[in-house]
């Protein structure tokens, strides 16, 4: 099974009821396998017109109370942004996969990071997040579906899978959730019991109406509406942070990637700490609520920090507002398709000169 | 004191926020006897569209949501495809259904999803203060042909439901108008015919087209909008059955 066959099973085992999509590549085999897979379930696959369709047929099931899902790549996530908006308005639970490929405009259909922005910045218009996952393996690819379906129902938002063109198309020897369901990080809790969705509407049967909506027009209404929504965030962010870390303590540098990024990332620090560089890295598995935490802390000793994407340097942003200052944030990136080899990363991280001490000059940052 | 008339209970007592003399309310109290005559409002869903009827959840007491610009079949077909026991609807303008909407309604069409729609026509963009829709008449002033609507420049009222009507997908689609009390009774059973054939499983989309007036941006009294509909909008929107495969059936 490839990863986009692989995560289209998952979505399956942790419940989906309705899968709407739009062919684009490289995600090509996530609607072929649901086309097949979906009614043998007795379950709904529907081909949209459009991503626009899709994403809106998500929000018609979701509003019902079942659980929908759709997968894209890059510019069909770009047209799904509207529909991602009134998702978060109405409060609606969604799980949406980006296997992402190069941009802008129509770009190629190389594997690519270059959506960390639009998916972890909310993506649509208003004030709005959405769970991002950015799984590294066929693996966690799978894990992470059924949390994604999860915490969608039990903070009624979009869930979304940061996934790339290669993790989409790659093989790899996979373990499908079965028995007790896997928790993503591995561990053999069970799944978390979403509450109840009094809100869905079912037909209003011996109950008041129930009504769902994005549009609040009287005074401060909204404002209200945005402050609940932050509540919901920052609870999130609380809560729901994912992230690996590998020989941190004695390093004098750490690098920063997620996706594929980190898998080529861990190749290259294994050999670099074959040859003597102290050096470790820091994996968000969540890139939305970001491990801000864990690498402020990481920061507090002072090394140098070295972010690596496939991309420009977007969620380099996110570890720069991490270390504050505290420590030199560097970063490699290959935009467009491009993807650095371990041998890459590996010169890169010899070219660099390891800090031997903080600057005496520096003030240290007082805790607030 | 004897009761001769009163609200049918899918109705709410609830203040309209609609213009004196709009068509929207009469279209509303349509639907609901419909509803409350199949007796269907325990299990139907209504989609709201963006426009001035974007609060019509304030008015039907049945289960609502509130969807995008034009993206209402595309909700509708992710509800009724995952519900196939409920009856949904959804209630679009001309903006909605003809302008921005125009992909998910022939698509809708298209796979013969089992949803009705009930289309309100009346030639402009309401809420957003009255601009050129698709199906403006030519000569039509509004906020956005101040000389009039001309072929020449803006192109010609689009007849969408004759459009929709020869999609196999969609097996009832009906043209009535809400201008005179003759004419709501022709409007009714052609709403309550869609309906019902949702109700009874039949194979696809029906849809009935409601021209309506709409004084406030035609700029006329409720009495002239209404003469306006059957002496001008009639001759671009012909009042008739499309299509209605049930009665071959």
């Amino acid at each position: 099974m490839c990863g986009n066959e692989a995560l289209a099973e998952a979505a399956i085992i942790a419940g989906c009821d309705a899968y709407f999509g739009y062919p684009i590549t490289p995600q090509n085999e996530i609607p072929a396998y649901m086309s097949r897979r979906m009614p043998e379930e007795g379950r709904v696959f529907v081909q949209s017109e459009s991503e626009l369709a899709a994403i809106n047929m998500v929000f018609g099931a979701s509003a019902t109370g079942k659980r929908a899902m759709t997968s894209s790549s890059s510019p069909g996530i770009s047209l799904m942004q509207e529909g991602m908006s009134y998702l978060a308005g109405a409060e609606l639970p969604a799980v949406v996969v980006n296997v992402m490929r190069g941009g802008p405009g129509l770009g190629n259909i190389s594997p690519s990071q270059g959506d960390y922005f639009q998916a972890t910045r909310g993506g649509g218009h208003g004030d709005y997040h959405t769970i991002v996952f950015g799984p590294s393996s066929v693996q966690e690819l799978v894990d992470c579906m059924p949390l994604a379906f999860d915490l969608a129902d039990q903070y009624r938002m979009t869930a979304v899978v940061l996934a790339d063109g290669i993790l989409g198309q790659m093989m790899e020897p996979i373990r499908l959730p079965s028995g007790p369901p896997r928790r993503f990080d591995g561990e053999k809790k069970p799944r978390r019991k979403p509450p109840p969705k009094d809100w869905a509407l079912t037909g209003a049967k011996d109950r008041p109406q129930n009504i769902v909506r994005s549009l609040w027009l009287g005074e401060g209404v909204l404002e209200k509406l945005n402050y609940k929504l932050k509540a919901k965030y920052e609870q999130v962010e609380k809560s729901e942070v994912l992230c690996e870390q590998y020989k941190v303590d004695d390093a004098d540098i750490v690098v920063v990637a997620y996706g594929i990024a980190a898998r080529i990332v861990r190749g290259a620090v294994q050999k670099a700490r074959e040859g003597g560089i102290k050096i470790g890295w820091i994996r968000p598995i969540t890139l939305w609520p970001f491990p801000t935490e864990q690498i402020s802390k990481a920061a507090n000793e002072f090394r140098l920090f070295l972010t690596v994407e496939l991309s420009n340097g977007q969620m380099l942003e996110d570890v720069k507002l991490a270390v504050a200052g505290k420590a030199p944030v560097l970063f490699y990136g290959r935009p467009g398709g491009g993807v650095p080899t371990v041998d890459e990363i590996l010169d890169k991280i010899r070219q660099l000169s390891i800090p031997q001490k903080r600057p005496a000059t520096k003030r240290r940052i007082k805790k607030q | 004191m004897k009761t001769v008339f009163k609200r049918t209970p899918t109705i709410k007592d609830y203040p309209t926020h609609y213009c004196p003399g709009c068509g929207h309310g009469i279209a509303h109290r349509l639907i609901a006897e419909a509803i409350d005559e199949l007796n269907i409002r325990h299990r139907t869903i209504g989609i709201a569209p963006v426009g001035c009827a974007v609060l019509a959840y304030n008015y039907f007491d049945v289960d609502m949501v509130e969807v995008a610009h034009g993206r209402a079949p595309a909700v509708a077909t992710g509800m009724k495809r995952t519900n196939p026991d409920k009856i949904i609807f959804s209630y679009q303008g001309d903006g909605d259904l003809a302008a921005i909407g125009t992909a998910e309604i022939i698509h809708a069409a298209h796979r013969a999803e089992k949803i009705t729609v009930i289309f309100i026509n009346n030639a402009v963009f309401g809420m957003t203060g009255g601009q050129m829709a698709p199906t403006t008449v030519l000569g039509q002033v509004t906020a956005t042909t101040p000389q009039g609507r001309t072929a020449a420049s803006e192109g010609y009222p689009l007849q969408i439901s004759e459009l929709l009507a020869i999609l196999p997908g969609a097996i009832y689609v009906e043209r009535r108008a809400l201008s005179s009390p003759g004419q709501v009774h022709k409007a009714k059973k052609a709403i309550k015919h869609a309906f019902e054939l949702q109700v009874n499983s039949a194979p696809g989309l029906s849809l009935v087209e409601l021209l309506s007036p709409c004084p406030t941006y035609w700029r006329m009294t409720p009495a002239e909008a209404m003469d306006w509909i059957e002496k001008e909008m009639t001759k671009v929107f012909p009042l008739g059955c499309l299509k209605d495969v049930s009665r071959d059936l």
